[in-house]
């Protein structure tokens, strides 16, 4: 246990270190999920127009 | 059907048609999108593991000197990424690659994501290290100006109208900040700065211990294989949101 208090402490660094790692690390995972969302989105509102599309070239057909 | 019900089915067609490409490139993507999202995980957290847990305090700087794993990475990458954006941009401008310029849009946040990092993660390393947050050396001043350079391209995307002019302009800003790069990667040579000089990517090779340098480049090889995810996603969105805005405006010209 005192393993782990010490990793944390990072021998006094504790305050630069992990906030460093958590800046980087943290704005990496927002701008991923961001994207990613953005972009399911964007897919979705394709799907539902390319469906009304081609549900409106069938009545045009029929 | 008379000629003035199928002029704008025609034209809004051969709009559609250019954008015939990004199916090819939709599937393209859907291939490499796993490989480089998995090999980011995989790296990253590999390098985390080393640079965390196995690379031994440094006898100076103690175990500050992890925060080197973060912020060397994400300085490469934030002078990498303008590289790429501005050869994108040129290939864009020479070449009229729909593709090119996209590329250069959505290369622009993750670039300015890694420069952003590597300006906290280093003030985060000099407060405990060089006693300050900030200093206005040629180093640290030149990656500030990269950041504002990133900026200002996306802000000008943002500001134009006019998908084509926006891309010309960016593309323009993005070629005359090039000029900066050098400037950031010879800074420390060539003026007196509170930076150090370079330790991996020297003309007599790193001066680094190979014990701390392969973790370096196994977090580097993981943020490049972030890029390449984030990219990818990025431009499939944009390709995405170009065909629903070329929908809309055949929606708009029928009704």
């Amino acid at each position: 246990m005192e393993g782990i208090g010490a990793f944390f402490a990072m021998g006094g660094y504790a305050a630069f270190v992990w906030p460093a790692f958590a800046v980087t690390l943290g704005l990496m995972a927002a701008l991923g999920w961001s994207t990613w969302r953005r972009l399911k989105a964007a897919e979705r509102a394709l799907a539902a127009l390319e469906a009304a599309g081609e549900a409106a070239v069938e009545d045009e057909a029929t | 059907m008379s000629q003035a019900d199928t002029t704008p089915v025609r034209q809004a067609a051969s709009g559609l048609h250019r954008f015939a490409n990004p199916a090819r490139f939709a599937r393209l993507s859907s291939r490499i999108l796993p490989w480089s999202a998995g090999l980011a995980g995989a790296l990253m957290l590999l390098g985390l593991l080393l640079a965390l847990l196995v690379v031994p305090p440094d006898y100076q700087q103690g175990e500050s000197v992890r925060i080197m794993y973060v912020h060397v990475p994400a300085a490469w990458m934030a002078l990498f990424c303008y590289v790429f954006l501005a050869a994108a941009s040129a290939v864009g401008l020479i070449w009229r690659h729909p593709l090119a310029d996209l590329t250069a849009k959505a290369t622009a946040p993750v670039g300015a994501l890694f420069t952003f990092a590597a300006l906290v993660t280093g003030s985060l390393w000099g407060k405990p290290m060089w006693g300050t947050w900030w200093v206005w050396d040629a180093r640290l001043t030149s990656v500030l100006i990269l950041f504002f350079l990133y900026l200002g391209y996306m802000a000008l995307w943002q500001a134009i109208d006019d998908g084509a002019k926006a891309a010309r302009a960016a593309a323009i800003l993005a070629l005359v900040g090039v000029v900066n790069v050098p400037i950031i990667k010879f800074s420390v040579e060539w003026w007196n700065t509170l930076h150090q000089p370079a330790s991996v990517l020297r003309l007599d090779g790193p001066t680094i211990d190979a014990s701390m340098l392969w973790p370096l480049l196994v977090m580097a090889l993981g943020f490049k294989a972030y890029f390449v995810t984030v990219l990818l996603l990025r431009l499939r969105t944009e390709l995405a949101e170009r065909r629903l805005r070329a929908f809309r405006r055949r929606a708009l010209a029928e009704g």
